[in-house]
């Protein structure tokens, strides 16, 4: 019990001051963890929902320098509380529920949408002691509570009693049910390596981090987040130009500042699953001794992920729906699938080998099989018949020669 | 009582009183979404039960597949989604009666087993290693053949499905 | 284990009561004003036609179905993935012909033309 204790480790510091004070209390032993459990929840729940203000700033100051603007620079220094102006702003404006929608539908959504994501980070390992619950299905409970923000999604869409809406989230869960099939098989290879399902012992077992053994995998894992969360380029859940705004045109105030935070806190939980499962979490020289330098290792890592996401968001256009379900169903699903085999085969065969040099070969081999399915696509493209792109011409509007002036 | 299972009988009677919403939601919308609450208890209850894997499974399945794909067949029906009449049939207190005396029945016979009256213990972390199970999976004296059948069923199942929904009134696929 | 799940429970619980309590703190802060020319469904600007809840494709629910496959798939898979460090080459070979018994299936999908968003 020394400030050295403390600052080496200070949740986990924490966690047994606070058990010791209860026990001291002559709490019993499952009050106390239930209380506990309790506090923690709130605390961090919170804090993630908190974050998400210093996401988008981050990401407004972002894609301004990328379109050669300065961003928000007004409030506090570089413009720090500007979210924490506009936040209290959103507080105080008025929900607009239009006619006929469909009451709870409508207003569970945006709360469901919050929910799902934020249950990821309770089996998030932040760092060697600072971890919620260590389910030991963590990673597919990860996905199944995906499911969850897809409901959401339909009900904001049900319940809006709106055209646009429905059809804005029928081509979200479409989307998302699609990149969830090649995310699923892509994850099953860092499971593989690590053999278990638990977050955590993914994290301990990755003496090598898995972006190494399978590049592949990580670059689907990749893809599919960024089409889960639905942000450019595959942002056609929300294309201004055909659907107004998507699923979320209805709604006004809170309720639609909820789906947006929703989404800047589901970009950020991907980049940290992608943080946990491919970069290695908050394995680092010293992490084990020293827990805090594991969860400074694991924000930096996660940041540079986010930063990518932010980076091609602000770069790349908008796919067309057609070009995004192809590119799901006819790229990353058999790559996913031809990766999981090649990794599964080349792995067991080469069992003798030092571990160093499986990694060397399957990483050859990776781009091996991302060229051969990329030729293969490629001959298929090239044959393929396509529906002409251009339409039929059509009579234009313009003044009548000789009409009325 | 314990916490665990007044947690269990909560659920348990969420999940039963939705799947009574099911049946009598006006709306095919409705239904639906009542319908993805009750297996939503059903998979809460599997976590009280420790079949965390199972749990999940039920989620990933259940709620994030089966559901999705009602929800979409729900749209894929024209007047189907507007207001119903009363969907309540002259002779409901029929079925009514028939499912209470299949429940009872099978309380009965339930309560003839003898592990029905044993409490719940907590179980080791280790009891739910998937590890037999994936080796068992591929044991050829296990469930190597039920494991490669599933692959051919669902292969069988995609087919037809693909078929039947591709086949257009023409008679052209 | 169970310590385990109760947390995610809890925690579930209150991921419910934040969004909820924000939205009704909001509520009671904001004014409310309404009036039928504000509370008019705001589609693209334009007056409304017709029902809300339009028909859809059927292609939805032919992705769906493909989905709904590869999912009970992998559901399957992951147990095995689990057992793979304990497996021996043969176990990997069995479950490399399930996966290729459903690549099969997307093959035909695709020739089919069941992948074409159209």
């Amino acid at each position: 019990m020394s400030l050295w204790d403390f600052l080496r480790d200070p949740i986990g510091f924490l966690t047994t001051w606070f058990y010791g004070v209860l026990a001291g209390w002559g709490v019993a032993p499952g009050v106390a963890q239930a209380i506990g459990f309790a506090l923690g929840s709130f605390i961090l729940a919170t804090g993630a929902m908190l974050f998400v203000m210093l996401l988008i700033w981050f990401e407004r100051k972002v894609i301004a320098r990328i379109q050669d603007r300065i961003g928000p620079n007004r409030i506090g220094p570089w413009g720090l509380f500007q979210s924490v102006a506009d936040m209290l702003k959103i507080f105080t404006k008025e929900y607009i529920t239009p006619i006929g929608v469909d009451w709870l539908p409508y207003n569970l959504a945006p709360v469901l949408s919050v929910a799902s994501v934020l249950v990821v980070w309770a089996v998030i390992p932040f760092s060697i002691t600072f971890y919620g619950a260590d389910l030991n299905v963590g990673l597919l409970f990860v996905i199944a509570i995906a499911s969850m923000g897809e409901l959401a999604i339909v009900m904001a869409g049900w319940g809006s009693n709106n055209k646009y809406a429905l059809l804005g989230a029928f081509r979200a869960v479409g989307q998302m049910i699609s990149y969830a099939t090649p995310m699923v098989v892509a994850l099953l290879v860092p499971v593989m390596m690590a053999g278990s399902l638990s977050l955590n012992e993914i994290v301990q077992r990755q003496t090598v981090w898995y972006i190494l053994v399978s590049p592949v995998a990580a670059l689907i894992f990749f893809i599919a987040s960024i089409a889960e969360v639905g942000r450019s380029p595959f942002d056609l859940v929300e294309a201004e130009s055909e659907l107004v705004s998507g699923f979320n045109v209805e709604y006004s105030g809170l309720k639609f500042g909820m789906f947006y935070v929703g989404e800047f806190l589901h970009a950020f939980t991907a980049a940290l699953l992608f943080t946990t499962l491919f970069l290695g979490g908050w394995r680092g020289p010293g992490a084990e001794q020293i827990p805090i330098l594991g969860f400074i290792y694991y924000v930096v890592k996660t940041g540079i992920v986010y930063f990518l996401t932010v980076l091609i968001r602000g770069s790349l256009p908008r796919f067309r729906m057609d070009q995004m379900m192809d590119l799901n169903w006819k790229l990353l699903t058999p790559l996913s699938l031809a990766v999981l085999l090649v990794t599964a085969l080349t792995n067991k065969l080469l069992e003798g080998l030092a571990l160093g040099w499986r990694v060397v070969v399957l990483i050859l081999l990776n781009g091996l099989v991302l060229w051969v399915v990329n030729g293969l696509l490629q001959r298929y493209e090239r044959r393929r018949v396509r529906r002409e792109v251009t339409s039929v011409r059509r009579p234009v509007a313009r003044p009548q020669q000789g009409g009325a002036e | 009582m314990n916490a665990l299972q007044i947690i269990f009988l909560v659920v348990a009677a969420v999940t039963l009183a939705s799947a009574g919403f099911v049946a009598g939601a006006r709306r095919t919308m409705h239904a639906a979404l009542w319908l993805v609450l009750t297996l939503l208890g059903v998979a809460i209850l599997l976590a009280t039960l420790q079949a965390g894997f199972f749990a999940v499974v039920q989620v990933l399945v259940y709620i994030g597949a089966i559901a999705i794909l009602i929800l979409f067949a729900v749209m894929l029906t024209r007047g189907l989604t507007e207001e119903q009449g009363a969907v309540h049939h002259r002779w409901w207190w029929l079925a009514a009666l028939a499912a209470g005396g299949v429940f009872a029945v099978a309380l009965v016979i339930l309560n003839r087993w003898p592990g029905f009256q044993v409490l719940l213990e907590e179980l080791p972390r280790e009891a739910e290693a998937m590890t037999d199970w994936g080796l068992a999976l591929v044991d050829p004296m296990r469930y190597l053949i039920p494991f490669e059948v599933a692959s051919v069923l669902l292969l069988a199942a995609m087919v037809a499905a693909i078929y039947l929904a591709m086949s257009r009134p023409g008679g052209q696929s | 284990m169970w310590s385990d799940w109760l947390y995610v429970g809890m925690f579930f619980v209150v991921a419910l009561f934040l969004p909820a309590a924000a939205i009704t703190i909001a509520g009671i802060l904001a004014p409310k004003k309404p009036n039928p020319a504000k509370q008019a469904i705001y589609e693209c600007g334009m007056e409304t036609v017709g029902e809300a809840r339009v028909q859809f494709k059927v292609q939805y629910y032919i992705f769906g179905l493909i989905f709904l496959i590869f999912d009970i798939e992998t559901v399957l898979l992951y147990p095995w993935a689990v057992a793979y460090h304990q497996m021996t080459l043969f176990g990997v070979l069995e479950a490399a012909l399930f996966v290729l018994i459903l690549l099969g299936g997307l093959v035909y999908a695709w020739r089919k033309g069941a992948l074409e968003w159209v």
